[in-house]
């Protein structure tokens, strides 16, 4: 057992953004409440909190997930980074923030940071070889997937916008990966 | 060379951007708050009837739960405009889905098991859900939505229709839909020392002030009302809705901040809706494409709650010359949630009907569907008979004609095939009204050399602090950083709020008049400014408001072109173009985002969007967003917007229409019409999903 | 969501032993639908017993050439998995075609097997349904089922299965293995889910404490020709309203190996036991496949409002078919 349990509730260490939080849980609480309700890291949207719109993506151990749906008491020891972690420590935020600014790939602005992690989470896929429902089945498995805008959308497509800000999103995501 | 960020129509970027990409914009559940607790409603069970019997004891004795408001001891409200806010007032279950008891809790998990817990009782009573054309309770209303009225005759349309020498008459069908904002209807609400502060999503929080004092009675100086950043509204902001209610109720039984965050399922049955439309079309036209008589009757639903008039008849009595017409709205009361504003209520589903049976006229004559609407170009506005402020859609047509190279296109339908792939384009017009409601706005000039703007309105993501701030920059003669501006609070000048895309309009003229006067001071005086600054205020009530001699409207055209798949009934869409003509455009980039997002919504319309109301239950079966559909980024292509300069000067000191609805206007009309030219087959229900498709093709 | 013990053990005995010695425990995977369904209330366990972090979580060929996933491999590994994409990839596609990619990074191979049906009465504890309350009736069958199923439905129930998944380790012959209390066991994944009947509370033949520790996909070293494809109402991130799953082999002329599966159609994803037979030494011509896809469903007992899938399924079927094929036609 990683976590120290108690009935309901387990105390578990969270690496947030680079820094440790260790919480005592109830077993019921979701990363995303956790994220924005005890650790004031509001960044994370709560949109369905059913896995069904992608507000909530971040990043856990590097890997894009939806934070509605992850318990807490799960995640003990996990690397956790939400759009507030981006920039790191410096003043400029990510180039892929900055892309977002500059194409207006958001209006609203509920869905951006969901939208932000999800990309970059979808970037390092690719890298690392995951094909999406749009890859040709013929490309060689184990080699990077080169993103065209079929496969940005795809790949995205776990994350609504209901502003309609898609293609704009798309633009964004091109601009960083060039 | 770059053109200055004050430039009328320069793109500046989002003022509120940076903070929404590093998740810094906080949202109404987002401000810190100490000692907050969390709320959940439980919805009724029954689609009509009594609770009986609230038994809360077992949710009590959860840990964490603090309270439970049900009908028999919440706070009692005073009389609202607005019967839908009525909760927790009586034992009536108007339609499933009604709020009928609230828990609140030290945690979103204790309040979320508390409801689980509670046990209610119902006396059920028959329920009648089911929208029919004949239905006999239907009934003429005054008016429809917007105050139109719900009958307008010219003519001897009848008699006009029958003796037209091209005819049709057809139906239409669109579902009720869902407004599915991303950051669903959220409150926090804190009572301290006699005030009430909210923080809450809305789209006018002046709107959300005044209905809390009227039913809470209390002063208005006595509530603050806070929505800095909104995640979207769509209609179903625009007015308060029952998370305000219960989170104040809540504040005020617990004397701790409250947050009630509606649950996403909730939503459907409480925060309004579009009302499904039935339409029937009879066009009928001369051999040269003239129409003779337009006949548009439109049949819709409401709730047993308040009567909501889906005014899906008042576009045709703007868009074409016709001898004769009849536009008319009935409405039959169910026992439905209450419907409501949905971006461009009345168009978006009139358009659909009145485009798409244009587009079958066109057929019928053997015209160019451009050309068909070039010819029936009205000189005045044919309703009121009177003139246009401007019209520029034969130019949106023509403009979007040659962009989508639709001088191209063989007319004949099924002509084009890719694999097993039906490819077909289409056109549709679009149309929205200008309006404008006063609104206050003040502006200050500080000895530091900057300025500050303020004025209550709401940025739901339009841009509006943007467009607002270069309203002033450029009338007051300075660079944008110069400007700072404070909307989202009733602690601003009151304004009005954020729908039927009349926000810049309404908020850009006092914040223009204001930094006009202001920038008269300044030009007056010399030497430093008192430490104060200078300020100056301005108020468009009586004139934004005033009648106009006008018909004023902005115009576009929908070019569509898809594909669809004609093994499995899938239908998307491969090119996407709007032109409009709306007035003076006041920032490149956020408008075009306002036209594609419009697109966008009416591509969901068209392919993806539609919800069913359970005949045997009384709600709707799709309530969460894994099976209402709003287009993910894979059915959404490469989409231009463009627009047409106009001039106007019938409008206010900008120049501006409102661009927030026309891009959903006859977007799906222009798809519909593309599927029509792909397969030959007229499909005339919403949306067009492979179910209706596969049965369209196999049909023929 | 009423509260609950967690417990995350190290082992798969463990798991087992942990599971018999808790009432009303629950395995948790990547939780992407037992989160989702505790949440909504339709589930109550009193126990999560987290299986994610158990040492199930490789993908490797076995001496006799098939291959065994562990039952904690995330959705999306799988799919990118060489193994897979190079000797299965209709059970990669499968994958791709279900979900988003962040559910598929949580998902996990066993778990996707368990997920349950999206039937909007099973979600809605308001409402009846015989699967979440055995006896309360089904308010589908005579309610909203356009998305509901057409083939293998009873009076009790007219759910589909919901992953896409599990079609294509139905065609491919894949196995399931089992550790119980009664030990370990392997069942055919065609044959996991079950049809209704009288009993739609039971989606699977898993016994209670059984623990799925992984899936075995038969020997293909060369691989052979298979293929997914799904409709459906969105273009992506949304459930099949009707779906495929298919490998066919043609040696000399003729059909020498056919696995054909439905999905979104039934309980269950639909082994086309009968279309296979057909298809059994026949020439790969359209006509054989129209002829052998016909026969199966003949045994389609469409609803009020879901008829088109039947033609739906049809043409799923015979594109895939041709497909996969087409060389060996050309």
């Amino acid at each position: 057992m990683g976590s120290h349990s108690h009935g309901h509730h387990s105390d578990v260490t969270l690496r947030v953004n680079g820094k440790p939080r260790t919480l005592t849980v109830d077993h019921r609480r979701v990363l995303l409440d956790v994220l924005r309700d005890d650790l004031d890291l509001p960044g994370a949207k709560k949109g369905c909190d059913h896995g069904q719109c992608g507000a909530c993506t971040v990043l856990v151990d590097g890997r894009r997930v939806n934070s509605c749906l992850l318990l807490a008491v799960c995640l003990d020891g996990c690397d956790i980074t939400t759009v507030e972690g981006l920039a790191g420590d410096g003043e400029e935020p990510h180039p892929l923030q900055r892309a977002f600014l500059e194409r207006d790939g958001f209006q609203c602005g509920y869905c951006t940071p969901g939208q932000i992690c999800s990309a970059l989470g979808a970037v390092a896929e690719a890298e690392a070889g995951h094909p999406s429902h749009v890859t040709d089945p013929a490309l060689p498995s184990g080699r990077p997937v080169p993103l065209d805008r079929d496969e940005i959308r795809e790949r995205l497509s776990g994350n609504l916008c209901r502003c309609g800000a898609y293609p704009r999103i798309v633009e964004a995501v091109e601009d960083v990966i060039r | 060379m770059p053109e200055p960020a004050t430039a009328p129509g320069a793109p500046a970027e989002r003022r509120e951007g940076r903070l929404k990409v590093t998740g810094s914009a906080r949202y109404a559940a987002e401000h810190p708050s100490p000692g907050r607790l969390q709320a959940w409603p439980v919805p009724a069970a029954v689609a009509r009837g009594r609770v009986t019997r609230i038994d809360t004891a077992a949710a009590l004795d959860l840990p964490g739960v603090v309270t439970v408001l049900t009908p028999d001891d919440a706070p009692r409200l005073a009389e609202s405009d607005d019967a839908t806010l009525a909760v927790l007032q009586d034992a009536r279950v108007p339609h499933r889905g009604w709020f009928v008891a609230l828990v609140v809790a030290e945690s979103l998990e204790a309040a979320r098991d508390g409801a689980a817990a509670v046990h209610v009782a119902y006396a059920a009573e028959e329920h009648d859900v089911t929208l029919t054309e004949t239905h006999p309770a239907g009934y003429v209303p005054e008016q429809a939505n917007g105050g139109y009225p719900a009958v307008r005759e010219q003519g001897d349309p009848e008699a006009a229709f029958a003796s037209s020498e091209t005819r049709v008459d057809v139906r239409y069908r669109v579902p009720p839909l869902h407004n599915h904002p991303m950051e669903p209807h959220t409150t926090t609400a804190h009572w301290e020392d006699g005030r009430l502060t909210v923080h809450t999503s809305s789209q006018g929080s002046g709107v959300v002030r005044a209905v809390l004092a009227q039913l809470f009675e209390l002063d208005e100086e006595r509530i603050t009302v806070h929505a800095e950043h909104v995640g979207g509204g769509f209609g179903s902001k625009g007015t308060p809705r029952p998370d305000v209610v219960l989170a104040v109720m809540a504040a005020l039984r617990t004397g701790r901040p409250v947050t009630v965050a509606l649950p996403r399922r909730f939503l459907p049955a409480v925060v309004g809706h579009r009302a499904p439309t039935l339409h029937r079309l009879r066009l009928g036209a001369a051999p040269d494409g003239r129409l003779t008589s337009l006949l548009h009757e439109v049949t819709t639903h409401t709730s047993h709650v308040k009567e909501f008039v889906e005014q899906a008849a008042t576009p045709a009595r703007v868009m074409y010359a016709a001898a004769s017409s009849r536009t008319a709205h009935r409405v039959v009361p169910l026992d439905v949630p209450t419907p409501s504003w949905m971006r461009a209520p009345g168009e978006a589903p009139g358009m659909y009907a009145l485009e798409s049976a244009m587009d079958e006229l066109a057929a019928e004559l053997g015209m160019d569907p451009v050309d068909l609407r070039v010819a029936n170009e009205p000189e005045t506005e044919p309703d009121s008979g009177k003139p246009f402020s401007s019209r520029h859609l034969v130019e949106c047509l023509r403009e979007g004609a040659r962009r989508f190279d639709w001088d191209r296109r063989d007319p004949r339908p099924r002509t084009w095939a890719e694999g097993d792939l039906l490819i077909g384009t289409g056109v549709a017009a679009a149309t929205y009204p200008v309006m404008m409601w006063p609104s206050k706005a003040s502006a200050r000039a500080l000895p530091d050399g900057t300025f500050l703007v303020r004025i209550n309105a709401a940025d739901i993501g339009t841009g509006s602090r943007t467009v607002l701030a270069q309203i002033a920059a450029d009338v007051l003669e300075v660079p944008l950083e110069r400007v700072r501006i404070e909307v989202g609070s009733t602690e601003l000048p009151a304004a009005s709020l954020a729908g039927g895309s009349s926000g810049t309009a309404s908020w850009g003229w006092p914040v223009h008049e204001a930094c006009t006067r202001l920038a008269a001071l300044l030009g007056d005086r010399s030497g430093p400014l008192p430490g104060q600054g200078l300020a100056t205020e301005a108020d468009t009530a009586g004139r934004a408001d005033a009648d106009s001699p006008y018909a004023r409207h902005a115009f576009g055209a929908h070019f569509a072109e898809v594909a669809v798949d004609t093994v499995t009934g899938e239908t998307r869409v491969r090119r996407l173009l709007g032109v409009y003509a709306a007035g003076r455009i006041l920032n490149a980039r956020t408008a075009r985002s306002q036209f594609v997002g419009g697109m966008v919504m009416g591509l969901g319309m068209a392919l993806t969007e539609g919800s069913t109301v359970d005949a045997a239950f009384g709600d709707f079966t799709e309530s969460d967003l894994a099976s209402y559909h709003v287009p993910a980024h894979a059915d959404v292509p490469d989409i231009e917007a463009h627009w047409v300069d106009e001039d106007d000067p019938h409008l206010n000191p900008m120049g501006s229409k409102g661009i927030g609805e026309i891009g959903i206007v006859g977007t799906a009309a222009a798809i519909g019409n593309a599927a029509h030219h792909a397969t030959g087959v007229r499909f005339r229900e919403l949306p067009l999903t492979p179910d209706r498709i596969l049965t369209g093709l196999t049909g023929r | 969501m009423k509260p609950f013990a967690y417990v995350r053990p190290g082992s798969v005995e463990e798991a087992t032993d942990a599971y018999a010695s808790r009432p009303g425990a629950r395995y948790l995977g990547g939780g992407t639908n037992l989160v989702d369904l505790m949440k909504l209330g339709v589930e109550r366990p009193a126990a999560l017993i987290d299986v994610s972090r158990l040492p199930l979580d490789a993908v490797e060929e076995l001496p006799d050439g098939s291959v065994r996933v562990g039952a904690t491999v995330r959705n999306s590994d799988l799919a990118a998995h060489p193994l897979v994409r190079d000797r299965y990839p209709a059970l990669s596609q499968a994958l791709l075609a279900g979900a988003s990619g962040q559910l598929r990074n949580a998902a996990t191979t066993g778990g996707n097997l368990l997920q349950r049906t999206r039937c909007p009465y099973f979600q809605d504890l308001s409402k009846p349904c015989n699967k979440r309350e055995p006896g309360s009736g089904c308010g589908a069958l005579e309610g909203v089922h356009r998305d509901h199923a057409v083939l293998g439905h009873s009076d009790h129930c007219v759910a589909t299965h919901p992953s896409d998944m599990a079609v294509a380790l139905a065609a491919l012959d894949a196995r399931v293995e089992l550790h119980g209390p009664e030990g370990t066991r392997s069942v055919p994944a065609a044959g996991f889910h079950r049809l209704p009947g009288d009993h739609p509370e039971r989606d699977t033949e898993i016994e209670p404490g059984e623990l799925i520790t992984a899936v075995v996909l038969p020997a293909r070293p060369a691989g052979l020709p298979s293929a997914y494809r799904k409709a459906r109402d969105r273009a992506s991130y949304a459930f099949a309203l009707a779906s495929v799953a298919a490998v066919v082999e043609v040696t000399d002329g003729v059909v020498a190996y056919a696995g054909l599966a439905f999905g979104g159609v039934a309980h269950r994803p639909w082994r086309a036991r009968r279309a296979e037979e057909a298809l059994l030494g026949a020439a790969p011509t359209v006509a054989a496949f129209e002829h052998a896809v016909d026969l199966e469903l003949t045994a389609a007992r469409p609803l009020r409002d879901n008829a088109y899938k039947v033609p739906l399924a049809r043409g799923l079927a015979l594109d895939v078919l041709a497909r996969l094929t087409a060389s060996a036609r050309a």
